[in-house]
Protein backbone atom coordinates (compact mmCIF):
# COMPACT_ATOMS: atom_id res chain seq x y z
CA UNK A 1 0.00 0.00 0.00
CA UNK A 2 2.78 2.36 0.97
CA UNK A 3 4.65 1.35 -2.18
CA UNK A 4 1.64 2.35 -4.25
CA UNK A 5 1.78 5.80 -2.66
CA UNK A 6 5.45 6.08 -3.43
CA UNK A 7 4.88 4.99 -6.99
CA UNK A 8 2.22 7.65 -7.35
CA UNK A 9 4.69 10.20 -6.12
CA UNK A 10 7.35 9.05 -8.58
CA UNK A 11 4.82 9.21 -11.36
CA UNK A 12 3.73 12.68 -10.28
CA UNK A 13 7.32 13.90 -10.14
CA UNK A 14 8.03 12.41 -13.55
CA UNK A 15 4.91 13.96 -15.05
CA UNK A 16 5.56 17.40 -13.58
CA UNK A 17 9.15 17.17 -14.83
CA UNK A 18 7.91 16.24 -18.27
CA UNK A 19 5.37 19.06 -18.19
CA UNK A 20 8.09 21.53 -17.25
CA UNK A 21 10.26 20.34 -20.14
CA UNK A 22 7.38 20.74 -22.58
CA UNK A 23 6.64 24.23 -21.24
CA UNK A 24 10.32 25.07 -21.51
CA UNK A 25 10.42 23.95 -25.11
CA UNK A 26 7.28 25.85 -25.95
CA UNK A 27 8.59 29.14 -24.58
CA UNK A 28 10.99 31.34 -26.42
CA UNK A 29 14.55 31.11 -25.11
CA UNK A 30 15.54 34.02 -22.92
CA UNK A 31 12.12 34.41 -21.38
CA UNK A 32 12.45 31.27 -19.28
CA UNK A 33 15.55 32.36 -17.41
CA UNK A 34 13.93 35.60 -16.43
CA UNK A 35 10.82 33.80 -15.18
CA UNK A 36 12.83 31.41 -13.03
CA UNK A 37 14.99 34.14 -11.53
CA UNK A 38 11.96 36.05 -10.31
CA UNK A 39 11.68 36.66 -6.58
CA UNK A 40 9.45 34.80 -4.17
CA UNK A 41 5.90 36.17 -4.27
CA UNK A 42 4.79 38.08 -1.17
CA UNK A 43 2.19 35.46 -0.25
CA UNK A 44 4.58 32.53 -0.33
CA UNK A 45 6.47 31.31 2.74
CA UNK A 46 10.26 31.25 2.80
CA UNK A 47 11.80 27.86 2.16
CA UNK A 48 15.02 26.08 3.04
CA UNK A 49 15.91 25.93 -0.65
CA UNK A 50 17.58 29.24 0.05
CA UNK A 51 20.21 29.92 2.67
CA UNK A 52 21.16 33.53 2.98
CA UNK A 53 24.77 34.24 3.73
CA UNK A 54 27.40 36.93 3.68
CA UNK A 55 31.05 36.88 2.73
CA UNK A 56 33.21 39.66 4.10
CA UNK A 57 36.62 40.37 2.61
CA UNK A 58 38.67 41.89 5.43
CA UNK A 59 41.40 42.99 3.03
CA UNK A 60 38.90 45.35 1.39
CA UNK A 61 37.43 46.60 4.66
CA UNK A 62 38.80 50.06 5.40
CA UNK A 63 39.93 50.54 8.98
CA UNK A 64 38.57 54.06 9.26
CA UNK A 65 35.28 53.36 7.51
CA UNK A 66 32.10 53.00 9.50
CA UNK A 67 29.60 53.12 6.64
CA UNK A 68 28.03 49.72 7.32
CA UNK A 69 27.38 50.59 10.96
CA UNK A 70 25.87 53.98 10.13
CA UNK A 71 23.72 52.48 7.40
CA UNK A 72 22.41 49.82 9.79
CA UNK A 73 21.59 52.39 12.45
CA UNK A 74 19.76 54.58 9.92
CA UNK A 75 17.93 51.67 8.35
CA UNK A 76 16.52 50.42 11.64
CA UNK A 77 16.28 53.67 13.54
CA UNK A 78 18.83 52.60 16.14
CA UNK A 79 19.43 55.66 18.23
CA UNK A 80 21.67 55.56 21.26
CA UNK A 81 21.74 57.36 24.55
CA UNK A 82 25.48 57.90 24.47
CA UNK A 83 25.98 54.77 26.56
CA UNK A 84 27.96 52.41 24.32
CA UNK A 85 27.74 49.54 26.78
CA UNK A 86 23.98 49.30 26.67
CA UNK A 87 23.01 51.05 23.41
CA UNK A 88 21.66 48.81 20.68
CA UNK A 89 24.23 47.74 18.15
CA UNK A 90 23.49 45.25 15.41
CA UNK A 91 26.81 45.55 13.61
CA UNK A 92 30.12 46.86 14.90
CA UNK A 93 33.63 47.33 13.64
CA UNK A 94 36.22 45.13 15.32
CA UNK A 95 39.95 45.49 15.06
CA UNK A 96 42.18 42.45 15.17
CA UNK A 97 45.78 43.06 16.11
CA UNK A 98 48.53 40.51 15.93
CA UNK A 99 50.45 41.17 19.13
CA UNK A 100 53.67 39.79 17.72
CA UNK A 101 53.80 41.61 14.42
CA UNK A 102 51.52 44.53 15.18
CA UNK A 103 49.54 43.84 12.01
CA UNK A 104 46.03 45.22 12.35
CA UNK A 105 42.90 44.17 10.52
CA UNK A 106 39.44 45.66 10.60
CA UNK A 107 36.20 43.82 10.09
CA UNK A 108 32.48 44.26 10.68
CA UNK A 109 30.98 41.82 13.16
CA UNK A 110 27.27 41.12 13.13
CA UNK A 111 24.91 38.25 13.90
CA UNK A 112 26.52 35.29 12.15
CA UNK A 113 23.16 33.67 11.35
CA UNK A 114 24.35 30.24 12.44
CA UNK A 115 22.86 27.07 11.10
CA UNK A 116 22.83 25.79 14.68
CA UNK A 117 22.30 28.98 16.65
CA UNK A 118 23.03 28.79 20.39
CA UNK A 119 20.62 31.70 20.96
CA UNK A 120 17.79 29.54 19.65
CA UNK A 121 18.86 26.58 21.79
CA UNK A 122 18.64 28.52 25.03
CA UNK A 123 15.49 30.58 24.40
CA UNK A 124 12.84 29.51 26.92
CA UNK A 125 9.88 30.85 24.93
CA UNK A 126 10.79 30.08 21.34
CA UNK A 127 11.10 33.76 20.56
CA UNK A 128 14.60 33.31 19.24
CA UNK A 129 14.23 31.30 16.07
CA UNK A 130 15.76 30.51 12.72
CA UNK A 131 13.75 31.11 9.60
CA UNK A 132 13.66 28.38 6.96
CA UNK A 133 16.02 30.42 4.79
CA UNK A 134 18.64 30.59 7.54
CA UNK A 135 17.97 34.06 8.94
CA UNK A 136 18.08 34.06 12.75
CA UNK A 137 15.52 36.40 14.28
CA UNK A 138 13.81 37.36 17.52
CA UNK A 139 10.02 37.23 17.54
CA UNK A 140 9.56 40.18 19.87
CA UNK A 141 5.94 39.22 20.43
CA UNK A 142 7.11 36.21 22.43
CA UNK A 143 10.41 37.56 23.79
CA UNK A 144 10.28 38.01 27.56
CA UNK A 145 13.60 39.82 27.75
CA UNK A 146 15.42 37.19 29.80
CA UNK A 147 18.61 37.74 27.78
CA UNK A 148 19.75 34.11 27.89
CA UNK A 149 20.39 34.40 24.15
CA UNK A 150 22.71 37.34 24.70
CA UNK A 151 24.77 35.24 27.05
CA UNK A 152 24.72 32.23 24.74
CA UNK A 153 25.86 34.12 21.65
CA UNK A 154 29.63 33.70 21.16
CA UNK A 155 29.74 36.78 18.94
CA UNK A 156 28.14 39.25 21.34
CA UNK A 157 25.79 40.10 18.52
CA UNK A 158 22.61 40.85 20.43
CA UNK A 159 21.34 43.94 22.22
CA UNK A 160 18.67 44.55 24.80
CA UNK A 161 16.38 47.56 24.68
CA UNK A 162 16.44 49.21 28.07
CA UNK A 163 14.23 52.25 27.57
CA UNK A 164 10.90 53.19 26.05
CA UNK A 165 11.15 54.08 22.39
CA UNK A 166 9.18 56.34 20.11
CA UNK A 167 9.10 56.92 16.36
CA UNK A 168 10.17 53.44 15.40
CA UNK A 169 10.16 52.76 11.69
CA UNK A 170 7.22 50.84 10.24
CA UNK A 171 9.47 48.09 8.89
CA UNK A 172 11.61 47.86 12.05
CA UNK A 173 9.42 47.49 15.14
CA UNK A 174 11.50 47.65 18.33
CA UNK A 175 10.49 47.98 21.94
CA UNK A 176 11.62 48.07 25.53
CA UNK A 177 12.20 44.77 27.24
CA UNK A 178 13.07 42.74 24.17
CA UNK A 179 16.30 41.47 22.66
CA UNK A 180 17.24 42.31 19.10
CA UNK A 181 20.02 41.74 16.63
CA UNK A 182 20.90 41.93 12.96
CA UNK A 183 18.05 40.61 10.85
CA UNK A 184 20.05 40.49 7.61
CA UNK A 185 17.61 43.31 6.75
CA UNK A 186 14.87 40.72 6.41
CA UNK A 187 12.36 43.35 5.25
CA UNK A 188 14.67 44.16 2.35
CA UNK A 189 15.61 40.57 1.58
CA UNK A 190 11.91 39.66 1.38
CA UNK A 191 11.58 42.42 -1.20
CA UNK A 192 14.48 41.11 -3.23
CA UNK A 193 17.00 43.67 -2.04
CA UNK A 194 20.36 43.42 -0.28
CA UNK A 195 21.01 44.42 3.34
CA UNK A 196 21.68 48.10 4.08
CA UNK A 197 25.28 47.45 5.24
CA UNK A 198 26.19 45.76 1.97
CA UNK A 199 24.62 48.58 -0.01
CA UNK A 200 26.55 51.17 2.03
CA UNK A 201 29.83 49.29 1.62
CA UNK A 202 29.34 49.17 -2.15
CA UNK A 203 28.40 52.85 -2.19
CA UNK A 204 31.79 53.59 -0.60
CA UNK A 205 33.35 51.50 -3.40
CA UNK A 206 34.90 49.11 -0.90
CA UNK A 207 32.81 46.16 -2.02
CA UNK A 208 33.99 44.20 0.99
CA UNK A 209 30.64 42.49 1.60
CA UNK A 210 28.84 40.03 -0.63
CA UNK A 211 25.34 38.90 0.24
CA UNK A 212 23.48 36.07 -1.41
CA UNK A 213 22.07 32.58 -1.46
CA UNK A 214 24.70 30.07 -0.38
CA UNK A 215 22.52 27.22 -1.65
CA UNK A 216 22.53 28.55 -5.19
CA UNK A 217 25.76 27.41 -6.88
CA UNK A 218 25.48 30.23 -9.43
CA UNK A 219 25.21 33.06 -6.90
CA UNK A 220 28.16 35.41 -6.49
CA UNK A 221 28.67 34.39 -2.88
CA UNK A 222 28.77 30.69 -3.71
CA UNK A 223 31.22 31.30 -6.53
CA UNK A 224 33.51 33.35 -4.31
CA UNK A 225 33.28 30.83 -1.47
CA UNK A 226 34.33 28.13 -3.89
CA UNK A 227 37.13 30.18 -5.43
CA UNK A 228 38.71 31.69 -2.34
CA UNK A 229 39.51 30.33 1.08
CA UNK A 230 37.28 31.73 3.80
CA UNK A 231 36.83 31.22 7.50
CA UNK A 232 34.09 31.16 10.05
CA UNK A 233 34.79 32.98 13.29
CA UNK A 234 34.95 30.41 16.07
CA UNK A 235 34.63 27.57 13.59
CA UNK A 236 35.54 25.28 16.49
CA UNK A 237 32.01 25.70 17.84
CA UNK A 238 30.68 24.04 14.68
CA UNK A 239 27.77 26.42 14.33
CA UNK A 240 28.13 26.63 10.54
CA UNK A 241 27.79 30.39 10.40
CA UNK A 242 26.07 32.21 7.57
CA UNK A 243 28.67 34.98 7.70
CA UNK A 244 32.12 34.04 6.41
CA UNK A 245 35.34 36.03 6.33
CA UNK A 246 38.17 36.20 3.84
CA UNK A 247 41.66 37.29 4.83
CA UNK A 248 41.64 36.52 8.53
CA UNK B 1 -56.40 66.16 16.51
CA UNK B 2 -53.60 68.21 18.04
CA UNK B 3 -52.83 65.34 20.35
CA UNK B 4 -52.55 62.99 17.43
CA UNK B 5 -50.34 65.42 15.53
CA UNK B 6 -48.04 65.76 18.52
CA UNK B 7 -47.66 62.03 18.95
CA UNK B 8 -46.72 61.65 15.27
CA UNK B 9 -44.06 64.35 15.62
CA UNK B 10 -42.68 62.68 18.72
CA UNK B 11 -42.59 59.33 16.98
CA UNK B 12 -40.78 60.80 14.00
CA UNK B 13 -38.24 62.48 16.22
CA UNK B 14 -37.47 59.28 18.07
CA UNK B 15 -37.35 57.19 14.95
CA UNK B 16 -35.46 59.49 12.64
CA UNK B 17 -32.91 61.07 14.95
CA UNK B 18 -30.57 58.30 15.98
CA UNK B 19 -30.00 58.10 19.69
CA UNK B 20 -26.29 57.68 19.00
CA UNK B 21 -26.05 61.06 17.31
CA UNK B 22 -27.65 62.68 20.34
CA UNK B 23 -25.14 61.05 22.66
CA UNK B 24 -22.01 61.42 20.52
CA UNK B 25 -21.47 64.99 21.58
CA UNK B 26 -21.55 63.95 25.21
CA UNK B 27 -18.49 61.76 24.75
CA UNK B 28 -20.42 58.62 25.54
CA UNK B 29 -19.41 57.04 22.26
CA UNK B 30 -15.94 57.17 20.74
CA UNK B 31 -15.28 59.50 17.86
CA UNK B 32 -13.44 57.18 15.54
CA UNK B 33 -11.49 58.94 12.78
CA UNK B 34 -12.49 58.03 9.22
CA UNK B 35 -10.19 55.92 7.06
CA UNK B 36 -8.48 57.58 4.12
CA UNK B 37 -9.72 55.22 1.43
CA UNK B 38 -12.01 52.33 0.61
CA UNK B 39 -10.63 48.87 0.06
CA UNK B 40 -12.69 48.39 -3.09
CA UNK B 41 -15.83 49.72 -4.73
CA UNK B 42 -17.94 47.19 -2.89
CA UNK B 43 -16.09 46.98 0.41
CA UNK B 44 -15.04 49.64 2.87
CA UNK B 45 -12.29 47.85 4.79
CA UNK B 46 -10.07 44.88 3.98
CA UNK B 47 -12.80 42.58 5.29
CA UNK B 48 -16.51 43.40 5.76
CA UNK B 49 -16.89 46.15 8.38
CA UNK B 50 -18.81 44.08 10.92
CA UNK B 51 -16.18 41.39 10.71
CA UNK B 52 -13.35 43.89 11.10
CA UNK B 53 -14.92 45.50 14.14
CA UNK B 54 -15.21 42.15 15.83
CA UNK B 55 -12.23 40.21 14.54
CA UNK B 56 -9.51 42.63 13.45
CA UNK B 57 -7.21 41.33 16.16
CA UNK B 58 -7.44 37.82 14.77
CA UNK B 59 -6.42 38.98 11.32
CA UNK B 60 -3.51 41.00 12.67
CA UNK B 61 -2.38 38.16 14.92
CA UNK B 62 -2.44 35.67 12.07
CA UNK B 63 -0.57 38.02 9.76
CA UNK B 64 1.97 38.75 12.47
CA UNK B 65 3.06 35.13 12.74
CA UNK B 66 3.02 34.62 8.99
CA UNK B 67 5.21 37.66 8.47
CA UNK B 68 7.68 37.16 11.29
CA UNK B 69 8.19 33.43 10.88
CA UNK B 70 7.47 32.75 7.23
CA UNK B 71 8.31 36.05 5.59
CA UNK B 72 4.82 36.41 4.11
CA UNK B 73 4.41 40.10 3.43
CA UNK B 74 1.00 40.50 1.85
CA UNK B 75 -0.58 43.86 2.53
CA UNK B 76 -4.23 43.05 3.13
CA UNK B 77 -3.94 42.29 6.84
CA UNK B 78 -0.70 44.09 7.53
CA UNK B 79 -0.60 46.36 10.57
CA UNK B 80 1.53 48.86 8.66
CA UNK B 81 -1.23 49.16 6.06
CA UNK B 82 -3.90 49.57 8.78
CA UNK B 83 -1.92 52.52 10.10
CA UNK B 84 -1.26 53.93 6.64
CA UNK B 85 -4.98 54.08 5.93
CA UNK B 86 -6.46 54.83 9.33
CA UNK B 87 -4.02 57.34 10.81
CA UNK B 88 -3.36 60.79 9.43
CA UNK B 89 0.09 61.41 8.03
CA UNK B 90 0.06 65.03 9.18
CA UNK B 91 3.04 66.21 11.20
CA UNK B 92 0.81 66.69 14.24
CA UNK B 93 -1.16 63.48 13.79
CA UNK B 94 -2.40 61.89 17.00
CA UNK B 95 -0.10 59.43 18.72
CA UNK B 96 -1.32 56.10 20.01
CA UNK B 97 -1.32 57.59 23.49
CA UNK B 98 -4.04 60.05 22.46
CA UNK B 99 -7.72 59.19 22.27
CA UNK B 100 -7.83 60.86 18.88
CA UNK B 101 -5.71 58.08 17.39
CA UNK B 102 -7.82 55.62 15.38
CA UNK B 103 -6.93 52.58 17.46
CA UNK B 104 -6.92 54.31 20.82
CA UNK B 105 -10.25 56.07 20.23
CA UNK B 106 -12.12 52.79 20.41
CA UNK B 107 -9.74 50.91 22.67
CA UNK B 108 -9.95 53.48 25.42
CA UNK B 109 -13.75 53.43 25.08
CA UNK B 110 -13.78 49.65 25.37
CA UNK B 111 -11.12 49.66 28.10
CA UNK B 112 -8.96 47.23 26.19
CA UNK B 113 -5.29 47.97 26.59
CA UNK B 114 -3.07 47.19 23.63
CA UNK B 115 0.71 47.14 23.54
CA UNK B 116 1.19 47.11 19.75
CA UNK B 117 2.60 50.62 19.71
CA UNK B 118 5.27 50.03 22.30
CA UNK B 119 7.17 48.58 19.35
CA UNK B 120 5.23 49.40 16.17
CA UNK B 121 5.02 52.77 14.48
CA UNK B 122 1.72 54.46 15.39
CA UNK B 123 1.80 56.86 12.45
CA UNK B 124 2.13 56.18 8.75
CA UNK B 125 4.88 56.81 6.31
CA UNK B 126 3.67 59.77 4.29
CA UNK B 127 1.89 58.38 1.28
CA UNK B 128 2.41 61.56 -0.73
CA UNK B 129 6.14 60.96 -0.65
CA UNK B 130 5.87 57.35 -1.60
CA UNK B 131 2.93 56.56 -3.90
CA UNK B 132 3.53 52.82 -3.66
CA UNK B 133 2.52 53.04 0.00
CA UNK B 134 -0.62 55.02 -0.66
CA UNK B 135 -3.68 53.20 0.67
CA UNK B 136 -5.53 53.77 -2.58
CA UNK B 137 -2.95 51.68 -4.35
CA UNK B 138 -3.30 48.89 -1.84
CA UNK B 139 -6.13 46.87 -3.32
CA UNK B 140 -4.18 46.48 -6.54
CA UNK B 141 -1.03 45.46 -4.79
CA UNK B 142 -2.11 42.94 -2.23
CA UNK B 143 -0.05 40.23 -3.82
CA UNK B 144 3.28 40.17 -5.60
CA UNK B 145 4.17 43.63 -4.49
CA UNK B 146 7.85 44.30 -4.24
CA UNK B 147 7.76 48.05 -4.44
CA UNK B 148 6.86 48.74 -0.82
CA UNK B 149 10.34 49.62 0.37
CA UNK B 150 11.89 52.15 -1.89
CA UNK B 151 13.05 54.73 0.64
CA UNK B 152 16.17 54.55 2.73
CA UNK B 153 15.90 54.16 6.46
CA UNK B 154 17.00 57.74 6.98
CA UNK B 155 14.28 59.05 4.71
CA UNK B 156 11.67 56.84 6.31
CA UNK B 157 12.64 57.94 9.77
CA UNK B 158 12.44 61.54 8.69
CA UNK B 159 8.98 60.85 7.33
CA UNK B 160 7.93 59.01 10.43
CA UNK B 161 8.95 62.08 12.37
CA UNK B 162 6.48 64.07 10.36
CA UNK B 163 8.90 65.29 7.74
CA UNK B 164 10.99 67.16 10.27
CA UNK B 165 14.49 66.17 9.34
CA UNK B 166 16.84 67.24 12.06
CA UNK B 167 19.96 66.68 10.05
Amino acid sequence: MSNDGKFDQYRRNFLSGAAATVTGLAMAPGIILHEVAQARPADQAVSSDVRWGMLIDTSKCDRGCNACVTACNDEHGLTGHGRPESDAQWIRKVELRDKQTGNTQSLPLLCQHCEKPPCVDVCPTGASFKRADGIVLVDKHTCIGCRYCMMACPYKARSFIHEDLQDQLPHAPRGKGTVESCTFCVHRVDNDRTPACVEACNAEHHNAMVFGDMNDPDSEISQQLEQYSSRQIRADLQLNTGVRYRGI
Amino acid sequence: MTKRYLSIVTFCLLAVVPVRALLAGDGLYPEVPKAKARFSDTQECVEPLEDMRKNHMEYILHQRDATVHEGIRTRQHSLVECINCHVSDAADAARASSEKHFCSSCHSYASVKIDCFQCHADRPVKSSDNPSLAPSAMSHHIKHDHSAEVLTGKQLRALANGGANDE
